[in-house]
């Protein structure tokens, strides 16, 4: 039952499929990487060496490379977002169910890596392209063998190709890389209005692209960033001066994109590990099964407390709990929110707060009920005078919530955003559904039995 | 106590009332004792940071079946260099290292030791490193967040007392909510220092966290009685004061016990089956809910009332009636 717990709620939450809101019940859960396993680290970019109007820009490219890296390592949800704290520029890397945490770290580390590369010698080129072809072949032939027989083709075929770049057998290394550019930038074609990209080398820069392009006059330049093509233009005419203009059949995005990663790829911009934290799986998976244990066994305490303080009315306020879970666990999807242990922690703690709210209504009603008030008549000022006190118990704690929201850390955000949602969801429970619940037994004969409801 | 409190306010109401004013040295008794030993526990075992605020690392592993002696721990510990970590095993399989930030090969170098000592169930690590910056940050951002809450909270208490002005000042009712509430924050500090001592619990953020939704969630009670109060004064049926208040306690103390209760009863489930992460958060709420229970209702309104009277025996104030 525990185990299956958000199967359970899907499954609800299914019978409250509304045309409406599609697909509820299939929205899975955003569970964090505290729950689910994962690695979050956090860089610190050193743009000491970047102009201040520049370093947005830096940052874009560095965080597009690093995203790329890290969607080559296979994580699918990775999240790569860069920050700035004061003066200071953050890279922040979410890796949820990332299985090697220090191969990822290694590889994100490096920082961007471009280079030009010029087309082989034709013959070369002929025979590299033949036993491409023949790897390819072996390949195909080994599917559904064991691995062991598709790492030895693979091991076989390492030494003479560059496995991870399909375009090995065209271009062949150069000497000028991308520590050698000063500067990339985006413009337009003026008559034909479609967008180029300069480069601009450094004084050596400038000697080594002069060489290269002399040499290769109606031939193709190969731009890779990480080991991956990125533009392959032709060379015109050789080029000196140290300005390059790459002309292609790229869109303004593309254009941009590559800019970006051009000057990510030229900027020294080292990055620094500065905090990390990573969870196993099976470690998230523990707290994920005793956080909800302790929501469950909390939600039952405080349904047997109702029970036997309240009785009839107790009842009552059970169900309207529940409904106040199932709207939360709902909003939960909506928002989305990602659910935290923290989280979790605000959602129990909002529960134990929902129920106050029929505790001060219950407390008012029996009140009322004292004074010989009819049932009718004692709902109605029982619930219109406890509105104030729940109200104002409610406000302070919305109050500091609010506060933790904005100006703290990712627990405390978490804690801060379940705990005020709950808050709210319980207002309403207690304010709608029981009142509607209790209501309903106005004027029956049911509320003859006085001591059953109070 | 939540029995008798049920009890009262449903069969007997204010017929019977229970006399806290009569009584109240013992409660302010009970409460000095509380704060002096817990501000003493401060001052002498010092309250222990995480390391999210002084920065360092923490790596965490489960054995199967059980985890190593400690000495083994710490002898393959020292091995690659850190002989001051902080090791702890918790429960039987769980080993739990504190140290300086470490790099990623020196974390590796460590693991390796670890495995070397028995089996580690994969997937069952945790590491985290909080480089020094991002703690001075966090300590900073931290800083922000406890002051505004508690301006805010000042705020409320200076906008939702001013209605209260008799029979002493409204600032009179809102000092006294004050000191209850920093009661409610310094016990539970005190608690926490002494655990830090003995069991090496570290102020975390999540414990900051408890801290000050407690200071939301725990005025609120003393607002509610004060409220009942001035309803109470209004009506203007009873001759003392100090009658008056025990009206107001007896018809709030069925609220506001079981209110808490509810919630005391969620954080005891989080504290008992909520795993390690959530346990000291919930023991922190459940302290701090606690005595801010019991100091809304032993403490506020019964320090109103002694200062009222103080006042009263000096002449300082005139007797209304």
């Amino acid at each position: 039952m525990l185990l299956v717990f958000p199967q359970t709620v899907n499954k609800l939450l299914g019978y409250l499929n509304w045309k409406f809101i599609p697909n509820l019940s299939e929205t899975p859960f955003k569970l964090g990487l505290d729950l689910k396993g994962g690695c979050h680290l956090v860089y610190e970019a050193d743009v000491s060496q970047v102009p201040a109007k520049d370093q947005k820009e830096a940052m874009q490219g560095l965080r597009d490379v690093i995203e790329r890296r890290v969607n080559l390592f296979g994580v699918t949800e990775a999240v790569v977002s860069y920050q700035e704290a004061g003066v200071n520029q953050r890279l922040v890397v979410e890796m949820p169910g990332v299985k090697d945490v220090n191969q990822a770290i290694e590889m994100i580390g490096k920082t961007p890596y471009l280079e030009f590369k010029q087309e082989r010698p034709e013959a070369e080129r002929d025979a590299l392209l033949a036993k491409q072809q023949a790897f390819q072949d072996e390949m195909k032939a080994s599917q559904g063998q064991p691995e062991a027989v598709v790492n030895a083709i693979v091991q076989k075929y390492s030494g003479e190709l560059d496995l991870s770049d399909p375009y090995y057998p065209y271009f062949i290394a150069s000497n000028l890389t991308g520590r050698y550019v000063k500067k990339a930038t985006l413009s337009f074609d003026q008559t034909a209005m479609t967008p180029e990209i300069l480069l601009n080398f450094n004084d050596e820069g400038a000697v080594l692209f002069k060489d290269l392009t002399e040499k290769n006059v109606g031939k193709k330049i190969a731009i890779y960033i990480d080991n991956s093509l990125i533009s392959s233009p032709v060379v015109r005419e050789a080029i000196s001066g140290g300005n390059a203009q790459i002309t292609g059949n790229f869109s303004n995005t593309e254009a941009k994109e590559l800019v970006r990663n051009l000057n990510a790829g030229a900027l020294p911009m080292p990055i620094k590990l500065i905090s990390q934290t990573t969870v196993g799986p099976t470690l998230g998976a523990v707290s994920l099964r005793q956080s909800l244990m302790a929501a469950w066994f909390g939600l039952l305490g405080i349904c047997l407390f109702m029970l036997v303080f309240y009785r009839f009315s107790g009842l009552i306020a059970c169900i309207s709990l529940i409904t106040y879970g199932g709207i939360l666990l709902c909003l939960f999807k909506f928002v989305p929110v990602t659910l935290s242990l923290a989280g979790i922690g605000g959602a129990v703690l909002s529960v134990g707060m929902a129920v106050d709210a029929n505790v001060l209504i219950f407390e008012r009603i029996k009140e009322e009920r004292k004074k010989n008030e009819s049932f009718q008549k004692s709902l109605e000022l029982g619930f219109s005078r406890a509105w104030p006190s729940i109200r104002d118990s409610n406000l302070t704690t919305l109050l500091i919530a609010v506060i933790m929201f904005g100006f703290g850390s990712s627990f405390v955000k978490g804690f801060a955003l379940t705990l005020s949602l709950g808050i709210l969801t319980s207002m309403f429970s207690a304010m709608f559904v029981t009142k509607v619940l209790m209501q309903a037994f106005a004027g029956t004969r049911w509320e003859k039995f006085k001591r059953l409801w109070l | 106590m939540l029995a008798r409190a049920g009890k009262n306010s449903s069969a007997s109401g204010f017929n019977y009332m229970i006399s806290f004013t009569k009584h109240r040295k013992i409660f302010y008794t009970i409460s000095i004792i509380l704060t002096v030993a817990s501000l003493a526990s401060i001052a002498v075992f010092g309250l222990k940071f995480g390391i999210e605020f002084t920065g360092g690392s923490v790596l965490e592993v489960a054995y199967q079946p059980t985890a190593p002696a400690l000495e083994d721990i710490r002898r393959v510990i020292s091995v690659v260099g850190l002989e001051g970590a902080a090791i702890q095993v918790a429960g039987d399989q769980r080993v739990i290292i504190k140290t300086k930030p470490l790099d990623e090969a020196k974390k590796n170098e460590v693991v390796q030791g670890l495995q070397s000592l028995g089996n580690i169930v994969a997937g069952s690590e945790s590491f985290q490193i909080i480089g020094p910056v991002i703690g001075q940050e966090l300590k900073n951002k931290t800083k922000i967040v406890i002051f505004l809450s508690l301006l805010s909270i000042l705020i409320y208490i200076a906008i939702s007392f001013r209605k209260i002005s008799r029979p002493v000042k409204s600032f009179v009712y809102g000092f006294t909510g004050i000191v209850a509430l920093c009661h409610d924050i310094i016990v539970p500090l005190g608690v926490f220092a002494w655990l830090g001592h003995y069991l090496g619990v570290e102020i975390t953020i999540p414990i900051i966290t408890a801290l000050l939704t407690v200071f939301g969630y725990s005025i609120n009670d003393s607002v509610v009685v004060f409220d009942r109060i001035r309803e109470n004064l209004f009506k203007g049926k009873v001759e003392h004061f100090s009658q008056i208040v025990d009206q107001s306690l007896n018809q709030t103390l069925g609220r506001s016990v079981n209110t808490s209760f509810t919630v005391l009863l969620v954080l005891a489930a989080i504290l008992l089956f909520g795993g390690d992460t959530l346990r000291y958060f919930a023991l922190a709420l459940f302290l701090g809910v606690g005595f801010g229970t019991y100091s809304s209702i032993f403490i506020a309104s019964l320090l109103v009332v002694t200062i009222f009277e103080t006042r009263q025996n000096r002449g300082l104030l005139k007797n209304k009636k």
